[in-house]
C-alpha cells in the first residue's frame, strides 16, 4: 500500500483521503436516517390514531418469514464485519469470502421478501378496491399496508444497492489501484450494510410485532 | 516531492487548460462545476421569471388580462416551483459555494470531486423532469403540493414534477455532504475554525440543513407519489389519510429550506461589507455562530405555516414563540454589518450597493415576518399578499440581491475580467428601485385583504396592482442588464488583477482566474480572516520594493 494520494486530488496523503471518505459516509447515513425517520414518524402517528386498524394489519403479516429474514440479515451483517476485520489485516481472500457470503445472505433475504410480497398480493392485502380486510378496521389496515409496502420496498431498494456495492468491492479486490485504498471501500460499504440492517431492526417490530397480540 | 509542471504555467487558468466540451462535461474541477451550475441556474431563473412576468401582466386588470383562471394557477405554481427548487435553493451554494469553498480553505478541490459532478447531473436531470411536467400542461397545486389538492383534485402533471423535485434533493444532499466534509477535513495549515471567512460558516450552516432536512422532503414526496400511483391513502382524507400530516412533513423540510434560501446570502454580504469597508467584521464570532443558530432554530418553527390549518392552539403558541427566536440571530447579523460599516471608509462599488440593498430589504422582510409569527395578526394576514410581499423581501430582496452582489464581487476572480463598474451600479440601483415598486404595494394590498393565488380581484385594488406590475417591468430590465454587460466583459472587459478589491481571504491570493490546482503551493494561514492591517503592510512593502512598476 503506497502512501501517495492522487496528485490532482484534494488530499496530501492516502490516510487523509481514507478518513475523509469515511466521514462522508457517516454524514450520508445521517441524511438517510432522516429519510427513514420521516417514514417512521408516519407509522408512529397512524399506529396511534388508527390503532385498531393498524393492529389488524399487523396481524396479517407473516411472522415466520419476517422472523427468518431478521435472523438472516443480522447474520449477514455479522459476517460482513469479519470481512472488514480481514481487510484491515490485509487478508484479501478471506475478506472477499466473507463479503460474498454476506451478499448471498442479502439475496436470500430479498428472495424471501419477494415471495412474501407475492403471497400478500394473492391474499389481496395490497390496498385497493378488493382489499381483504373489511369492516370497521378496513381503513386503518389499508393505511398499515400502504406503509408496509412502501417501507419494505424502500428497504429492499437499499438492500439491492448494498448487494451491488459488495459485488463491486469483490470485483475490485483483484485489481491493484494506486491512490485508492481497497480496505476503506470495504469499510464504507460495511457502514452502509449495517445501516440497512439497522433500518430493518426498526421495521421488523413495527411491521410484525407491535399490536400483534 | 518534485516540482510539478503545473507550477511552471500558473497563468494557464482552469478556464483554458483544456478547452474541449468533453473536458467540461466530465470535469471534476470544483471551479468548472460551479460554472456549469451558473449557466444552468441562469436558465432556470429566466424560466421562472417568465412565470412572474405573466402573473404581473394578468393582474394589471381586475378581471385579468391574458390568462384563464386555471392557467393563472399553473403559472404561479410554475413560477414558485422553478424559482424555489431550481434557482433559490441551489443558487449560492452550488455556484459560489462550489467555486469558493476550496479556495477559501486553501485546498485543491472539494472533498469528493466526482460526487460534485454527479450532483450537477442529478440537478440537470431533475430540472428536465420538472420542465417536462410544466410544459406538458403544468399543475395547479402551488409550489407546496398540498394534499388533497395534489392528489384528488388536480388535473395537472403532478408526478413528473414531484419526481424532479425529489431528484433535486439528492443533488442538494451531495452538495451539502461535500461542503461539510471539506470544511472539516481540507482546511489549510493554520486555518482554524475562527480564521475561516464568514461565508464558510454560512455555507456550513446551510449544508447542515441540506443534509438533515432534505431527506424528509424526499420521503414526503415519495409517499405522495406512492399515493398517486397506487391510489392508496397516506395523506388523502378520502382514503383515510391525514392531509395535515403532509403539511407537517412538508414544512419540516421547507421551513429550514427558507434558511437555505437566505443563509448563503448572509455569508456573501458579510464578505462584501468587510471588503468594501476595509474593516474586520464587527463581532466576528457572533456573526459566525448566528448562522449556526439560525440553522438550528430553523428546524423548530415549521408549525407557523399551519396556524390556521387547525393545529392545536398550544402548539401554535409554542411555534409562535420559537419563530420569534429566529429574529435574534438575524438581528445580530444586521447590527454587526451596520457596526462594521460604522466609521469605515465605505466604497460604493456595485457589490457594496447590492449588499446594502440586502441589509435594508432583509430588515423589512424580517420585521414583517414578526407580524406573521404573531398568532393574532397572522390570522388576518395569512393567505394574503402580505405574505407574498414578506417572503419576496427575504428571497428576492435578500437572496437574489446577495446573489447578484456575489456575482459582481467574484466575477473578476471567476472569469479574470472586470465588469463595467458604472453599469454595475446602475443595475444595482434599478434592481433596488424596481424591487420595492413591485413588492411594497403588495404589503398594503395584503393588509387591505387581497388574497393571494387568485386570477382576479376587486377594482379597489387596481392602482396598487398596476404599480406592482410597473415595478416588475423595471425589475425585468434590471435583471437583463447584468446578463448583457457580463457577457460583454468576457470579451472586452479589462483584465482583472489577482486582488482587485484589496480584499483579504485566500481566494484573492491566487491569480484571476485561478489555475486548475488553485494555488501554486498550499497556503499557510497565520492570522484571522479579515486582517487588513497585515494586507496593507504587505502591499506597502511590495510597492516600496518595486518603485518603477
Amino acid at each position: 500500500m503506497s502512501d501517495a494520494a492522487d496528485p490532482h486530488g484534494p488530499y496530501e496523503t492516502l490516510r487523509h483521503q481514507e478518513e475523509t471518505t469515511i466521514a462522508g459516509m457517516w454524514l450520508f447515513l445521517a441524511s438517510e436516517s432522516l429519510l427513514f425517520g420521516g417514514l417512521f414518524l408516519v407509522s408512529l402517528i397512524y399506529a396511534h390514531t388508527r390503532a385498531n386498524g393498524w393492529a389488524a394489519g399487523v396481524r396479517h403479516t407473516d411472522l415466520v418469514i419476517g422472523g427468518v429474514n431478521t435472523v438472516i440479515l443480522i447474520t449477514s451483517s455479522a459476517i460482513y464485519t469479519l470481512a472488514v476485520e480481514a481487510a484491515r489485516q490485509d487478508h484479501k481472500r478471506r475478506a472477499v469470502q466473507a463479503a460474498m457470503t454476506a451478499a448471498a445472505l442479502g439475496l436470500v433475504f430479498l428472495l424471501l421478501k419477494a415471495f412474501e410480497w407475492s403471497k400478500e398480493f394473492k391474499e389481496h392485502l395490497f390496498p385497493g378496491t378488493h382489499f381483504a380486510i373489511t369492516g370497521a378496521d378496513a381503513g386503518g389496515a389499508q393505511l398499515f399496508y400502504s406503509f408496509y409496502f412502501l417501507a419494505t420496498f424502500l428497504h429492499a431498494v437499499h438492500m439491492i444497492v448494498g448487494t451491488g456495492l459488495i459485488a463491486w468491492i469483490c470485483l475490485r479486490a483483484g485489481k491493484v489501484n494506486p491512490g485508492k485504498s481497497w480496505n476503506t471501500s470495504v469499510e464504507i460499504v460495511g457502514l452502509y450494510w449495517s445501516f440497512v440492517d439497522l433500518v430493518w431492526m426498526i421495521l421488523f417490530p413495527v411491521l410484525y410485532l407491535v399490536g400483534r397480540t | 516531492m518534485t516540482e510539478t509542471p503545473a507550477s511552471l504555467f500558473p497563468e494557464r487558468s482552469y478556464l483554458w487548460q483544456d478547452g474541449t466540451l468533453r473536458s467540461w462535461l466530465l470535469t471534476t474541477d470544483h471551479k468548472r462545476i460551479a460554472l456549469l451550475y451558473l449557466v444552468t441556474i441562469t436558465v432556470f431563473f429566466a424560466t421562472g421569471s417568465i412565470g412572474a412576468a405573466l402573473i404581473r401582466l394578468q393582474l394589471i386588470e381586475p378581471g385579468g388580462m391574458i390568462l384563464s383562471d386555471e392557467t393563472y394557477s399553473r403559472m404561479f405554481t410554475m413560477h414558485g416551483i422553478v424559482m424555489v427548487w431550481l434557482f433559490l435553493v441551489p443558487s449560492i451554494p452550488v455556484t459560489f459555494g462550489n467555486f469558493l469553498v476550496p479556495l477559501m480553505l486553501g485546498a485543491r478541490d472539494l472533498a469528493f470531486p466526482r460526487l460534485n459532478l454527479l450532483s450537477w447531473y442529478l440537478f440537470v436531470a431533475s430540472g428536465l423532469l420538472v420542465l417536462y411536467g410544466l410544459f406538458r400542461g403544468g399543475l395547479e397545486t402551488g409550489w407546496t403540493f398540498y394534499t388533497p389538492l395534489s392528489t384528488d383534485y388536480t388535473q395537472g402533471r403532478v408526478l413528473p414534477v414531484v419526481a424532479g423535485v425529489f431528484l433535486s434533493g439528492f443533488s442538494s444532499i451531495a452538495t451539502g455532504v461535500n461542503i461539510i466534509v471539506s470544511i472539516h477535513q481540507l482546511r489549510a495549515p493554520g486555518m482554524t475554525w475562527y480564521r475561516m471567512p464568514l461565508m464558510l460558516w454560512a455555507l456550513y450552516a446551510t449544508s447542515v440543513i441540506f443534509v438533515l432536512a432534505t431527506p424528509v422532503l424526499s420521503i414526503t414526496l415519495l409517499l405522495l407519489a406512492f399515493e398517486h400511483i397506487f391510489r392508496v391513502g397516506v395523506f388523502d382524507p378520502a382514503l383515510g389519510g391525514d392531509p395535515l400530516l403532509f403539511q407537517h412533513l412538508f414544512w419540516f423540510y421547507s421551513h429550514p429550506a427558507v434558511y437555505i434560501m437566505i443563509l448563503p446570502g448572509m455569508g456573501v454580504v458579510s464578505e462584501i461589507v468587510s471588503t468594501f469597508c476595509h474593516k474586520p467584521i464587527f463581532g466576528y464570532r457572533f456573526v459566525a455562530w448566528s448562522s449556526i443558530s439560525i440553522a438550528a432554530i430553523g428546524f423548530l418553527v415549521w408549525g407557523h405555516h399551519m396556524f390556521v390549518a387547525g393545529t392545536s392552539l398550544y402548539a401554535a403558541i409554542v411555534f409562535s414563540m420559537l419563530s420569534f427566536l429566529v429574529s435574534v440571530p438575524s438581528a445580530i447579523k444586521v447590527f454587526n454589518w451596520l457596526g462594521t460599516m460604522h466609521g469605515g471608509s465605505i466604497r460604493l462599488d456595485a457589490p457594496m450597493l447590492y449588499a446594502m440593498g440586502f441589509i435594508g430589504l432583509f430588515t423589512v422582510g424580517g420585521l414583517t415576518g414578526l407580524f406573521l409569527a404573531s398568532l393574532a395578526s397572522d390570522v388576518h394576514l395569512t393567505q394574503t399578499y402580505f405574505v407574498v410581499a414578506h417572503f419576496h423581501y427575504i428571497m428576492v430582496g435578500g437572496m437574489v440581491s446577495a446573489y447578484f452582489g456575489g456575482l459582481h464581487y467574484w466575477w473578476p476572480k471567476i472569469t479574470g475580467r472586470m465588469y463595467p463598474e458604472m453599469w454595475g451600479r446602475i443595475a444595482a440601483a434599478l434592481i433596488f428601485f424596481g424591487f420595492n415598486l413591485t413588492f411594497f404595494p403588495q404589503f398594503i394590498l395584503g393588509y387591505e385583504g387581497m388574497p393571494r393565488r387568485y386570477a382576479t380581484y376587486p377594482e379597489q385594488f387596481q392602482v396598487l396592482n398596476v404599480l406592482s406590475s410597473a415595478g416588475a417591468s423595471i425589475l425585468a430590465v434590471a435583471y437583463v442588464l447584468p446578463l448583457v454587460y457580463f457577457t460583454w466583459s468576457l470579451f472586452k472587459g479589462a483584465r482583472a488583477p489577482g486582488n482587485p478589491w484589496a480584499a483579504t481571504g485566500l481566494e484573492w491570493q491566487t491569480s484571476s482566474p485561478p489555475p486548475t490546482e488553485n494555488f501554486a503551493r498550499t497556503p499557510e494561514v497565520t492570522s484571522g480572516p479579515y486582517d487588513y492591517a497585515t494586507l496593507d503592510r504587505l502591499n506597502r512593502t511590495a510597492a516600496e520594493e518595486a518603485p518603477h512598476v
